[in-house]
């Protein structure tokens, strides 16, 4: 059974019609976990549990029971959001054993919707990486060069939906880290409005950046699981309470009249011509299609990254300080007293990124620093936040490229920090300001690597950013899979 | 104002972080290099511009949202403690404080 040929609805179509049984897909699900167990996309695989859900699916099928809305979708979730009493690690040395007392929003809700989760997803340690090599329990590789790295920091959930492991998976975005991976994998992934998915039981990384969001095949697929998400929670006081839009729905409006925003910033230094080339078709059919292209700036881009190392370290320094050895996770033996089983605990348990980035942020944050580093960084975040306002005054949906590359190699740019931080250059200002966005792939390399396009949408306004994306998904007709 | 070793053993110390001399010397050089890049911030002037803390949750109009402040059902110390690397009786033992 291929997943990747299935759309959530129609599995359930053919769930309630007896033509296949969740316990099928779901076993043929877990024989490809296990048969692509060398891309190492899975941390822990909860095959007794969701063999379990699969039967109550089949039982309620057979019974006539109306089927909710995500019934027998295979899902796995990154290892950055827990679920109680299943191994949550973050990628983390720290977390080996850590076993959650209870579980994430977001994964209550697809659980309630009739998901079967089948698994936690590898990822950069904390999710604080671009290339998945920052993970304690090895790298993932990409299904379409496994010599290249998926992307990061949701590099096993991007894998997982590549390669047909899952129908859908769920990531977390802080500064790209659902929409790259996605872009270099070849699959749609949406990272929405900060606020619109509950953060409660994700794993803090940068509070004020981070948001769930799903990987999918295709646009639909996205739209359907955000919108079972979406919405407010008691226990995350930063999620909304705005309505939230019909997102399936909305995927069938037309583009006729739409304004797509092109801001020349992020078409320049440092992007390869491949990947402008087939971005800028794809925006060509938008014309095509009936939409108005328009010129717009996003003056401030410049000086995102920057930006975004200061917050987000600083804000990572703060969570991370949690990790101590008292409460959950690893304990470094034999410290004599208190102080120096933290400190051994966190040197042993962290790895170098995390080190490096909990460094970065506590300088940014020490007395005599806070205002030249913290300080400044905040205020050029709202000129970043500014431009974007300022862009939608006169456009609908903003097209970008994804990343700024096709997948690099393993171990490309592993020993240089900052020009990794450059592999999320087009991502991170969409965090900064809050404003949700999705890749989609839009094309190949010469080398037959997958290209992804970014599209951005204002806040809350998933709908038109959904049906901006299905118009084009259907137009450029990118149907290639993997072939692994 | 180049970051020395000392400043990245004293940040450490603050980070609870035991690094190794050879960690505090890559690090010293890898945020040398980050903090020259962040740098760049200077370009700007944002004397007359506001700090942003985070995103408002609702869009742009509304306000923090505050909730009532109830007791409400929590964890209970058994479960909170059970996945703790050392506990007792709903506790959670340490090593000792003083004298450290």
């Amino acid at each position: 059974m291929e997943l990747r040929k299935l759309t959530i609805d129609s599995l359930r179509g053919k769930l309630a019609s007896r033509e296949v049984k969740a316990e099928e897909v779901t076993r043929a699900a877990l024989d490809r976990i296990e048969g692509l167990s060398d891309l190492n996309a899975f941390i822990s695989v909860t095959k007794d549990s969701a063999l379990e859900r699969a039967q109550q699916i089949d039982r309620a099928a057979e019974k006539g029971e109306p089927l909710p809305a995500l019934a027998g979708a295979i899902v796995a979730i990154k290892d950055n959001m827990v679920m109680r009493g299943v191994r949550t690690t973050a990628g983390s040395r720290i977390l080996f054993n850590y076993r959650p007392p209870y579980t994430a929003t977001a994964v209550e809700r697809l659980e309630a919707a009739g998901a079967i989760i089948v698994g936690k997803t590898n990822c950069d340690e904390f999710a604080m990486g671009s290339s998945n090599e920052n993970s304690a329990y090895g790298v993932v590789k990409n299904p379409w060069d496994t010599s290249r790295v998926p992307g990061g920091s949701s590099g096993g959930s991007a894998v997982a939906v590549a390669a047909g492991m899952s129908m859908a998976t769920l990531g977390s975005d802080t500064g790209g880290s659902i929409r790259q991976p996605a872009s270099l994998c070849g699959v749609v992934g949406l990272k929405p409005t900060y606020g619109r998915v509950s953060r409660y039981g994700l794993i803090a990384f940068g509070s004020s950046l981070d948001q769930i969001g799903p990987f999918t095949n295709s646009v639909e697929d996205a739209a359907r699981v955000l919108g079972v998400m979406a919405g407010r929670d008691e226990n995350d006081s930063t999620s909304s309470d705005k309505e939230v839009d019909d997102y399936s729905s909305a995927t069938e409006r037309d583009v006729r009249g739409l304004r797509v925003g092109v801001p020349r910033e992020y078409y320049g230094e440092g992007l390869d011509p491949e990947v402008r080339d087939r971005v800028e078709s794809a925006i060509k059919r938008f014309e095509e299609m009936g939409a108005e292209v328009v010129d717009v700036s996003l003056p401030n881009t410049e000086y995102a990254v920057p930006v975004y190392y200061l917050i987000a370290t600083a804000e990572a320094s703060s969570n991370l300080a949690r990790y101590d050895g008292v409460r959950y996770g690893f304990r470094a033996e034999e410290a004599k007293a208190l102080k120096q089983m933290y400190s051994r605990t966190r040197e042993e348990g962290f790895g170098a990124e995390v080190k490096r980035r909990i460094m970065l942020g506590t300088y940014a944050l020490s007395a005599g620093y806070y205002e030249a580093y913290y300080g400044k960084a905040q205020k050029v975040r709202s000129l970043i936040e500014k431009d974007f306002r300022d862009a939608f005054a006169s456009c609908d949906v903003i097209a970008t490229p994804t990343a700024p590359t096709p997948a690099f190699r393993l171990g490309e740019k592993a020993d240089d920090p900052l020009e990794m931080y450059l592999s999320d250059i087009y991502t991170i200002t969409l965090n900064l300001a809050g404003v949700p966005g999705l890749s989609l792939p839009c094309g190949f390399t010469s080398g037959g690597l997958p290209v992804g396009i970014q599209l951005i949408g204002r806040h809350f306004d998933e709908a038109t950013l959904l049906a901006a994306a299905r118009n084009l998904e259907r137009a450029l007709g990118v149907a290639r899979l993997a072939d692994i | 104002m180049p970051i020395t070793k000392t400043d990245v053993e004293k940040i450490a110390e603050l980070a609870r972080l035991e690094l190794s001399s050879e960690e505090a010397d890559s690090f010293t050089e890898q945020l040398g290099s980050i903090l020259g890049y962040i740098e760049k911030l200077n370009q700007l002037d944002t004397s007359d511009t506001e700090p942003m803390s985070h995103c408002s949750p609702a869009g742009e109009d509304s306000e923090y949202v505050r909730r009532d402040d109830v007791v409400t059902p929590s964890l209970g110390s058994k479960a909170a403690t059970e996945s703790a690397p050392d506990a007792e009786a709903g506790y959670f033992k340490v090593p000792k404080v003083i004298g450290g």
